[in-house]
Parts: structure tokens; C-alpha cells; sequence
């Protein structure tokens, strides 16, 4: 993009907005979904929020949950791969949630990804990123993590990340469906983390793994139903 | 809109009430904010301001007769349904039994009932669905849990669609004498079955002392419970203008439908603790879901327009 006419770029950021809202309502309307700040409050500080990924929707939830002053300084973190095919996923990851775009093929990528995001942070952004690098399909609440968010904030050391846990979106929409099962889901925002000066990538990777796991521990409809 | 002759006198003594219920709760707050939070107080303004939106949607479906109230129960059934299902050990080998529960047997039950259909509506869910939904379960061949998942689900279509429709059913009923008044009997159900729950909590902070079921539910008391079904009844008592009843029937029909109410509270509060949750949900500020304001209706609602219609509309 960018090669656009004046009135078709107002055009094009008159259907994100909408589309924005759209995809706010329909949030609400499926999911009612709630944001609990335990331990942390709402701030326009730029920050990392590090969630489970268990399914497409869970930008659109995190998103729809921020405080609207938030949600337009706070950029998923998102697979250019995936989210590039095609022009409606393009519009939406592009224009409607402005995503800082990483390309997951190390060798072929021109750009470093951890300097993108770090750059992001520069802005002013916050990002929302999801450390399991990719979506979640097994029976397991968390995959291990990749070593990306130890890489950004090796990067940016002193950029708080905040746990969220997104509960229930899976079982919204298992994987393999389309149609969503209206249920309940929150999202729970736990103790901010920064590096310690000494932190080895394993044990800043257990530590951040550990706090997103607690979190589900204390929210989680307890670990009956799809996992027994 | 024709609105129903009698419905602006409910509206207005609900109102005064409200008015007289947040002035009381402002002075508290006024009074007690030189002390310490008191978060009781807090608490109950939250309550009575969610109070207002209630009342403020209810009036409004009211006033817009028989399909105002389907929509609304419709639409209050589907958000129950999607708190009751949040709680139960579904799976996702039941996803297209639970879509169809949201998406086919609440608009049919509520179609059902806007044409009137008796004969069906009363039978949709505990036969059809009963029989349809474990049916699309099965499809996906999964034998884990079969009988708790099935069951679960198919409670939560009794409770948040088949028994809260009752109350949307009662603008249906043929009475002799009170043509074009159906609604008046919504409003006058939905009066002593929310007053009889105020009145249990009220009575229940200033004179509880012993605790009726302190495993299901720690907050009720036997005082709250008997002086609150009794204030409840001499209210029913009293508005039985707005009903067919004469003052003594109101009277019991109005201590059959809160008695049903208060155990339909505990029934539901017994679900909740089993699942280690305080609320159903949260979307009403200070009260928590939609089925912790509805639980007094659950079983009250159909019992209530069985009564009304064997006696009255037969």
C-alpha cells in the first residue's frame, strides 16, 4: 500500500475505524469479555503485554478489552507469513490493528524482528505479543516460549511486561470451527516483570512462563472439562 | 404503542421507590465515607443504580406489549445461557450441539411463544432439544463424560430458556375480562419476584442473625427469609389491581411464586459454589450475572403461568 490516492487512503482508514468497532461489538456480543487488572493498572506507558495464544481471536479480544485510549497506541505483534495472504487479513492486521509484522523465516528476513518491535516501543507503542510464537493447539495450557521476548527486552531493558491470560477463547472456538459459541472469556492482567541486569534467557523465559501460569491457576474455571 | 392501562401506575410506584432507594443510599455514602469505605454501601448503590438500567429496560419492553417482552426475555435468555454453558464441563466434541442450542432453540422457543404455539413451546426443550442435542453430540463420537456434558447443557436450556420464556409466555394468555392487559401480569410477576429478593436482603442486613443454608449460600438468614417472603406477599397483596386475582389469590399466588423463587436461589447458589464462583457473571455492576438476578424466576416463572392460566385462562 501507499500508493493510493488522498480520498482513497481517507476511505481505507474510514473502513478500519469501522471495522474496529465492529470487531469491539462483536467481541462483546459473542464473549461479554471482561478485563481484570490484578496487581496492574491501565497506563499509557509503552509496555509489553505477553499472553497465551490459543487462537486468532485473542488480538481482537486483548484489544477489545484495553481502555480505548490504549487500544490505539498498543500494536499486536503478528506472522507476516500468515497474516499477509491475502487482502482481507492484510486490511484487517495492516489497518485496523496496526501490527508490527515480523517475518518467522529467520534466514530469508532482511530485517531484525526484536529491532522492529524495539523501535515500535520507541514510538511511544505498546505491543501485545504472544511468546509461544505460535498458536496453541494442543491440550497443554502453555507451550514453551521462544526466545523472542528475552531478545526484546535484552533489547529494551527497562520496559515493563505485563502478564495476560485469556481464558475460555478456546473454547469459543475449538480449533477446526468457524462459528463461535457465545461463552464467557476475561482477560487478566497480572504483576508488570522487567529483566534483572544478571537474568539468563531460561530463567527470564521460566519466570514470565511462570507468571502467565499463575495467572490461570487464580482464573481458570479450574482444570476440569477439556483438560481432564 | 398501546400501552396497557394500569402499566404507568407500576411504573410510577417503581420509580418513587427507586428515588426514595437512592436518595437512602447517597445519605449512607455521605454518612460513612468520614469513617472508613464501607464497601456494604458501596456495594448497595451499585445495586440500586443497576436498578435504574432494569427498571429503565423492563418499562421499556413493557410498554412496547407482547413482542417488547419476547425480545427482551429472548435476548436476557440467550446472555444466561452463554453464563450458564461458561460453567458447565462442555467439550468441544459438543460445539454444534451448544450452537444449536444458542442459535436454534432460543428464537424457536421465543418464535414459538410469539405465535402462541402452546402445544410446542411447552414441549420444545424438555422433548426436542432433550432428544436433538445429545444426538449432535454423539456425532462426534466422543464417549468422555457423555452423560455430565449432555446433562449440563441440557439444564442450562431448562433454566436460562425454557423456564425464564414462561415469563414472556404469561403476555399470551387468553383471560376473560383482561384482554390487552397481558403484559400487566410480566410486570406484576417481575414486582414481587425482584421485591421479595430486595426485601430478603434488606431484612436480611437488618435483622439476620441465623443462617439458613451457610454451605449454599452464607448471606441468607432465616429472618431475611421469612420476614422478606412476607413483605413480599403483602406487597403482591396490595397490587393485585394490576393482576385477574382478587387480593386473597394474589396473595397466594404470591407466596407459591417467591417461595419458589427463594429456592430456586439456593438451587442455583448450590451450582455456583460446586463450581467455586461467587457470581454468574458480572454484566450488571453490583448484582454480578444476569442469572444471579434471575434465579428467583427459574422456578417461580413457570409455576406461576401454569397457576394463572389452569385457574384463570382455561
Amino acid at each position: 500500500m501507499g500508493s493510493e490516492s488522498a480520498p482513497m487512503r481517507h476511505l481505507i482508514r474510514l473502513l478500519a475505524a469501522f471495522t474496529a468497532g465492529a470487531v469491539v461489538v462483536l467481541a462483546r456480543l459473542v464473549t461479554a469479555v471482561r478485563a481484570e487488572w490484578r496487581e496492574c493498572e491501565p497506563s499509557l506507558r509503552p509496555r509489553v503485554y505477553f499472553a497465551n495464544h490459543a487462537s486468532h481471536g485473542d488480538f481482537a479480544l486483548l484489544w477489545t478489552v484495553l481502555p480505548a485510549c490504549l487500544r490505539t497506541r498498543t500494536r499486536p505483534v503478528a506472522a507476516a507469513d500468515y497474516w499477509l495472504q491475502g487482502p482481507l487479513r492484510r486490511f484487517l492486521i495492516r489497518q485496523v490493528f496496526g501490527a508490527v509484522l515480523i517475518d518467522r523465516r529467520r534466514d530469508v528476513s532482511r530485517v531484525d524482528p526484536i529491532d522492529l518491535m524495539a523501535r515500535a516501543l520507541d514510538d511511544g507503542a505498546s505491543l501485545m505479543f504472544f511468546p509461544e510464537g505460535t498458536r496453541n493447539r494442543t491440550c497443554a495450557p502453555l507451550l514453551p516460549f521462544k526466545s523472542g521476548l528475552y531478545r526484546l527486552v535484552r533489547a529494551r531493558p527497562a520496559v515493563e511486561c505485563v502478564p495476560v491470560w485469556i481464558d475460555n477463547l478456546n473454547r469459543v472456538l475449538p480449533k477446526g470451527e468457524w462459528l463461535p459459541v457465545p461463552l464467557l472469556c476475561t482477560a487478566t492482567f497480572g504483576a508488570p516483570i522487567t529483566v534483572q541486569p544478571a537474568e539468563s534467557q531460561a530463567a527470564f523465559l521460566e519466570r514470565a512462563r511462570r507468571a502467565l501460569l499463575d495467572l490461570r491457576a487464580r482464573t481458570h474455571l479450574d482444570a476440569r472439562g477439556a483438560e481432564t | 404503542m398501546n400501552a396497557a392501562p394500569g402499566l404507568s401506575g407500576l411504573i410510577a410506584t417503581v420509580t418513587s421507590v427507586l428515588i426514595v432507594a437512592t436518595v437512602i443510599g447517597r445519605v449512607l455514602a455521605v454518612r460513612s465515607a468520614s469513617k472508613t469505605g464501607n464497601s456494604t454501601i458501596q456495594n448497595l448503590n451499585a445495586r440500586i443504580d443497576a436498578w435504574w438500567i432494569m427498571v429503565t429496560f423492563g418499562g421499556l419492553a413493557l410498554a412496547f406489549g407482547k413482542f417488547g417482552v419476547i425480545v427482551l426475555f429472548a435476548v436476557l435468555s440467550f446472555a444466561a445461557l452463554r453464563e450458564f454453558i461458561t460453567l458447565t464441563r462442555v467439550r468441544p466434541e459438543d460445539h454444534w450441539a451448544l450452537l444449536t442450542a444458542f442459535f436454534v432453540a432460543v428464537p424457536l422457543q421465543y418464535y414459538l411463544i410469539a405465535i402462541e404455539w402452546y402445544g410446542l413451546y411447552s414441549i420444545l426443550i424438555p422433548v426436542y432439544a432433550f432428544a436433538v442435542m445429545p444426538m449432535i453430540s454423539v456425532l462426534r463420537a466422543e464417549p468422555k463424560a457423555f452423560l455430565e456434558r449432555t446433562a449440563e447443557a441440557q439444564w442450562g436450556l431448562m433454566i436460562a430458556v425454557y423456564c425464564l420464556s414462561y415469563v414472556a409466555a404469561l403476555a399470551t394468555l387468553p383471560i376473560a375480562g383482561y384482554e390487552g392487559r397481558g403484559v400487566l401480569l410480566i410486570g406484576y410477576l417481575l414486582l414481587i419476584s425482584q421485591a421479595s429478593d430486595v426485601l430478603q436482603y434488606v431484612w436480611g442486613k437488618l435483622l439476620g442473625r441465623t443462617p439458613i443454608a451457610p454451605t449454599l449460600s452464607p448471606a441468607k438468614t432465616v429472618e431475611g427469609c421469612v420476614l422478606g417472603i412476607a413483605s413480599a406477599v403483602a406487597l403482591g397483596t396490595v397490587f393485585s389491581w394490576l393482576t385477574p386475582f382478587e387480593p386473597w389469590q394474589a396473595a397466594v399466588l404470591t407466596l407459591v411464586t417467591t417461595t419458589l423463587g427463594f429456592m430456586g436461589g439456593l438451587v442455583m447458589s448450590a451450582i455456583k459454589r460446586d463450581r467455586g464462583v461467587k457470581d454468574w457473571g458480572s454484566v450488571i455492576p453490583g448484582h454480578g450475572g444476569l442469572l444471579d438476578r434471575l434465579d428467583s424466576l427459574v422456578f417461580g416463572a413457570p409455576v406461576f403461568f401454569h397457576m394463572t392460566r389452569y385457574w384463570w385462562a382455561g
